[in-house]
């Protein structure tokens, strides 16, 4: 590789061709960006979005013409195809970015620990104050019970599949569980609602909510969990099964610590897809303004549910709260992926990468 | 699947005297205690499963048919929503516009962007920065669905007027990109909205298919002094490609059912526009969230019936995932 | 080796999980008074009878009367202590299905139950049927955002040509012909209505309906039934968008209107003066409508075109929905009593605070007289 890093003078060898300095692209980006603010002053562009654009397409069509000027077609085709990655990848930064600002600065108005451990309790829409505990521990409790119901039906059916599903029954299975991933949520909470609350009779309750929530949990712990599972080489459970373990203790023991990191990043994901979940909270878990510790008697609350009330009262107090609560929400969720990861490179079996 | 008889047994010492491994897999009858009861376990969830599932699809369908029954529209034709009327009229086609066309920008908009952000994390992007990218990516995820749709209608659709009058002013003459300057709460928004919502999902997929890219055709492309872009296109993207496809599709899944993102961002109505800038369409899911509220028996079981119909696209949708994927496999021959 | 240490530390985790799961639990609490604006204490009101009241009281519907809900609860629960009212603003017509499958003591509905609804309601009201209440009125509001305008009036008819698309600028004729003075803008009108179906849609368009038939020929429902215009999700999504757009015009009830200070329609009814949309104003306009329900139900005819001085045609009326006998046996005494309260003389003071229009003493007296018979 040539060394060169002046222009001007090409390197005599003839294997290198002429490239451009290191330090090309962050001064035509820099000079990009400045292009662009100049542009949007003159022209009087308000949207600091709109300079941003311009600045990355100036920056997309400088370095592609410089580069095809001094380093030819393919190289700058290499360059083009570069800067345009980077450009993507800060075009989607940019929603995150202001998402996350605006649920921080609209949330943090009301959230402390006052917020934590209250309930709304007798207070009104329109008062000031208030708070999310009861939400906050209705869908603790209903998101647990919903992934201890979901997760070993989920894991075990999954096992079926991969390691026993041969037959009739595996393609049906399978067939169902693809079926299941299109159920609109409203779906579940209107089926749980008929035959549990309206057939067989029972009581509103966190419980209720579970079993919806857990309806919409199943297929993604199957399908993440039979991926995972179909990762895991052959040898190893040939290994073991010829050293005479017996299947059951094979999958136990060989298979699923081997495929645990995937199995438990599919299962938080399902969690969290779970917990931001509103209709079929409304519809059998039917929401209340107090605390209800338990789950299997009577109406609780939950974060989502609470978000979509009080954006919907709409007052400034009440918005408030909505905005601190999605905050909550959205912090509960974010720990819950930061531990599945966190899980899952710890456990990841160790390719050849 | 391609986990059976693959190779023979390696040597194995024996300890006692067992039937070869091969014969175990292949006869699902298990020969010890343990193995049944754990054979029966797992057997047992799937059919728990099959049950649940089955008594769902039942019940959407009995209703469905009540629904219908009673239906003095056509329900593929009539561009109307009245359940309360008698005799009741309603029909989907501007649902199923609304559902097509807003997940078809979102998938516009969204795969190309996805595909470069997972070049950028599997290719482009330093080592160390890699891993807290792809969390970063992954948080949008995470983020419930509500909360989209009050950032999408309080602070996106507010900065979209601008970019809607420039489509206007140079592309308004299609017919497609006219805007008559009311609140930007179109099927374009809601487009440009679930883009975002299912970026995360084609972005994680298609990471991990690129990561998989085999090693050495890369190194044997870069051997033969191809630039970095030539390497992309001609041995990761290519081995990627049908990965990419299931990913989009995996997306294209939830932005079909999202419901009240796009119910808090868009002004639906009941007639077609033929500008995707002005409000107009509607959605199956949205229109759910909209109606059922004030609807009595029959009109949720019209609902339930809409809902059948989103049910049965998903599943397609599905399908053809499931196929591209099943079709990869045989191209890859990876035992993966 | 390691599998044991891995599952020691996930038994640590988890056992930290259950520990903050505890102490979660131990430190909630329902009281949220606390010094300054957190509320001030309420305290037992004597004028509250509590009978047998106790246990858990589900109810649902009428999201329009939620802040009303709010405020007695707030009131009851502070004297009868046993009791717990649960209100889920989901809509009339869940509410009345709810209702109607047995799952909740009461419902609260923008409209009255109709004839086929009072039948059906026989299944659930053994040997007995349904009864509408009237216990909450309400002024829906025409909010608007139209810069330099604080004063706008408006009649029937130019209101229907608006929502129907018909009147596309603010400086038309007809505006300026009611508001001589204004400096109307030179701004395109931009018509907001609910994309949810909703009772205060279905009020509104019975409004524009009866009042002017030529500009506003549909049939009133809850869905909206005009062509052209925007919409919005509930009366919260309207309030954000008049709030945003400039030009924009909208119907919800007035309590949005008051808690986002958006200014206000008045209008022109053919009395002395422009009619403001007040708590007063709604009542009055109540007043000038009349009971049609047959024996103890109590369903109410409105009169939209009212012209009488200081009465605000555009008022919903929400009913409160219960068996007239054969409510459940373990929900009737703290329904009740509630009921009893909200139509209490001291109940209905509470709905003025709260931008709600009491219901007229001679209606009132009567729902008292039916509530004292609820068995």
């Amino acid at each position: 590789m040539s060394t060169d890093t002046v222009i001007k003078t090409p390197a005599p060898s003839t294997l290198s061709a002429a490239r451009l300095p290191r330090w090309a692209p962050l001064v035509v980006a820099l000079g990009s960006a400045a292009t662009a603010v100049a542009i949007g002053m003159v022209a009087g562009l308000h949207s600091r979005l709109q300079w941003g654009m311009i600045a990355a397409l100036l920056f997309v069509v400088a370095s592609y013409v410089i580069a095809a000027r001094v380093e030819g077609q393919r190289q700058a085709k290499d360059r083009l195809a570069t800067s345009l990655v980077w450009v993507a990848f800060l075009l989607a930064i940019i929603p995150l970015a202001s998402l996350l600002w605006e649920t921080v600065a609209r949330g943090s108005k009301v959230f402390d620990m006052y917020f934590l451990t209250h309930s709304m309790g007798t207070l009104g829409d329109r008062e000031v104050g208030g708070g999310i505990y009861h939400a906050l521990l209705g869908t603790l409790q209903q998101v647990a019970l919903a992934s201890l119901i979901a997760v070993p039906i989920g894991l075990l059916t999954a096992i079926y599949l991969v390691e026993y599903g041969r037959g009739k029954l595996a393609k049906v299975v399978t067939f169902f569980v693809d079926v299941m991933t299109g159920i609109p949520s409203i779906v579940a909470g209107l089926f749980v609602l008929t035959f549990w609350i309206l057939i067989l009779g029972f009581d509103f309750s966190g419980w209720a909510g579970a079993m919806a929530l857990s309806i919409l949990m199943m297929p993604v712990v199957v399908r993440s969990t039979e991926e995972m599972l179909k990762l895991v080489p052959n040898e190893l459970r040939e290994a073991s099964l010829a050293l005479g373990v017996p299947k059951w203790r094979t999958i136990l023991k060989v298979v699923l610590p081997t495929s645990i990191g995937g199995i438990t990043t599919g299962v938080m994901l399902a969690v969290a897809r779970i917990t931001g979940e509103t209709a079929p909270v409304l519809l059998v878990v039917w929401g209340t303004n107090f605390i209800n510790t338990n789950p299997f008697e009577g109406a609780q609350s939950s974060l989502p549910l609470y978000i979509y009330q009080q954006y919907a009262a709409g007052n400034s107090a009440s918005y408030d709260r909505a905005w601190a609560a999605a905050l909550t929400l959205i912090g509960f969720v974010m720990i819950l992926n930061l531990v599945a990861r966190g899980i899952a490179r710890w456990k990841a079996p160790k390719t050849g990468r | 699947m391609d986990i059976s008889t693959t190779k023979a047994p390696p040597p194995t010492e024996p300890a006692d005297a067992r039937p070869p491994a091969d014969d175990r897999r292949k006869s699902n009858s298990a020969t010890r205690p343990g193995d049944r009861v754990f054979l029966g376990l797992s057997r047992g969830s799937g059919i728990v499963l099959l049950t649940i599932m089955g008594a769902i699809a039942a019940f959407l369908t009995y209703r469905t048919v009540l629904a219908l029954s009673d239906n003095s529209g056509n329900f593929f034709t009539t561009f109307e929503w009245d359940t309360a009327a008698t005799p009741p009229k309603f029909g989907i086609p501007v649902l199923v516009f609304g559902t097509v066309v807003s997940s078809i920008i979102a998938l516009v908009i969204a795969v190309p962007i996805a595909v470069a952000i997972a070049l950028f994390i599997s290719h482009y992007a330093p080592r160390k920065l890699s891993g807290p990218i792809a969390y970063v990516i992954d948080l949008l995820a995470a983020v419930p669905s509500i909360v989209y749709g009050l950032w999408g209608a309080l602070v996106v659709a507010p900065h979209l007027v601008g970019l809607y009058s420039w489509l206007d002013d140079y592309l308004g003459w299609t017919g497609i990109f006219e805007y008559s300057g009311g609140a930007p709460r179109s099927l374009m928004t809601v487009g440009i909205l679930l883009a975002i919502m299912i970026l995360p999902i084609i972005t994680n997929v298609s990471r991990e298919v690129f990561l998989q890219s085999p090693k050495m055709h890369e190194e044997a492309a870069l051997a033969l002094g191809a630039t970095r872009w030539e390497v992309i296109r001609m041995s990761v993207l290519p081995f990627g490609r049908s990965g990419v496809i299931s990913a989009s599709m995996l997306g294209l899944g939830r932005a079909l059912g999202e419901t009240i993102a796009v119910a808090t961002v868009l002004s639906p109505s009941f007639l077609i526009n033929a500008s995707l800038l002005d409000p107009g369409g509607g959605t199956f899911a949205q229109n759910i969230a909209s109606k059922f509220n004030e609807a009595d028996e029959f009109g949720r079981d019209a609902l339930i019936a809409s809902g059948l119909v989103l049910f049965v696209i998903t599943l397609l949708v599905n399908g053809a995932a499931r196929l591209i994927i099943a079709r990869r496999k045989e191209y890859s021959g990876a035992n993966a | 080796m390691k599998l044991q240490r891995m599952n020691r530390r996930a038994l640590t985790l988890g056992a930290l999980t259950v520990s903050g799961a505890l102490a979660l639990t131990a430190c909630g609490s329902d009281d949220t008074t606390r010094g300054g604006d957190g509320g001030e204490k309420t305290v037992a009101n004597s004028n509250i009878k509590c009978d047998e009241a106790k246990g858990d009281i589900k109810a649902s519907g009428s999201s329009a009367q939620k802040n009303a809900i709010d405020a007695w609860v707030k009131e009851y629960v502070a004297t009868c202590k046993d009791a717990r009212i649960d209100y889920n603003p989901t809509g009339s017509g869940a509410g009345i299905t709810a209702f109607l499958q047995g799952q909740t003591a009461f419902a609260g509905s923008d409209s009255a139950l109709d004839a086929d609804e009072i039948t059906e309601s026989k299944k659930v009201c053994k040997d007995s049927q349904a009864v509408n209440l009237p216990m909450v009125g309400g002024p829906v509001a025409v909010g608007y955002n139209l810069p330099g305008v604080d004063d706008l009036v408006l009649d029937a008819e130019t209101l229907g040509n608006i929502f129907n698309d018909k009147i596309k600028s603010w400086d038309d004729p007809a505006i300026k012909k009611l508001n001589p003075d204004a400096d109307l803008p030179k701004l395109k009108v931009q018509s907001f209505h609910r994309s949810d179906d909703s009772g205060t849609t279905d009020n509104f368009t019975e409004y524009l309906n009866t009042a002017a038939p030529k500009a506003w020929p549909y049939e009133p429902a809850k869905a909206w039934a005009g062509k052209g215009g925007q919409s919005a999700q509930g009366s919260s999504g309207l309030a954000g968008q008049v709030k945003q757009v400039e030009g924009a015009i909208t119907y919800f009830e007035l309590s949005y209107a008051s808690s986002d200070d958006i200014p206000t329609v008045k209008l022109d009814t053919g009395a002395a003066e422009p009619v403001e949309a007040t708590v007063d104003n709604a009542s009055a306009a109540i007043a000038a409508g009349k009971v049609v329900g047959k024996g103890s139900d109590l369903s109410m005819e409105l009169d939209y075109a009212t012209k009488a001085d200081g009465a605000y045609p555009i008022v919903l009326v929400t009913y409160e929905i219960a068996c007239e006998k054969g409510n459940k046996a373990e929900t009737l005494g703290a329904t009740k009593s509630f009921l009893t309260y909200m139509a209490s003389e001291e109940g209905q003071n509470v709905l003025k605070a709260n931008d709600y229009a009491p219901i007229p003493t001679e209606i009132i007296t009567k729902v008292r007289e039916t509530v004292a018979n609820l068995s």
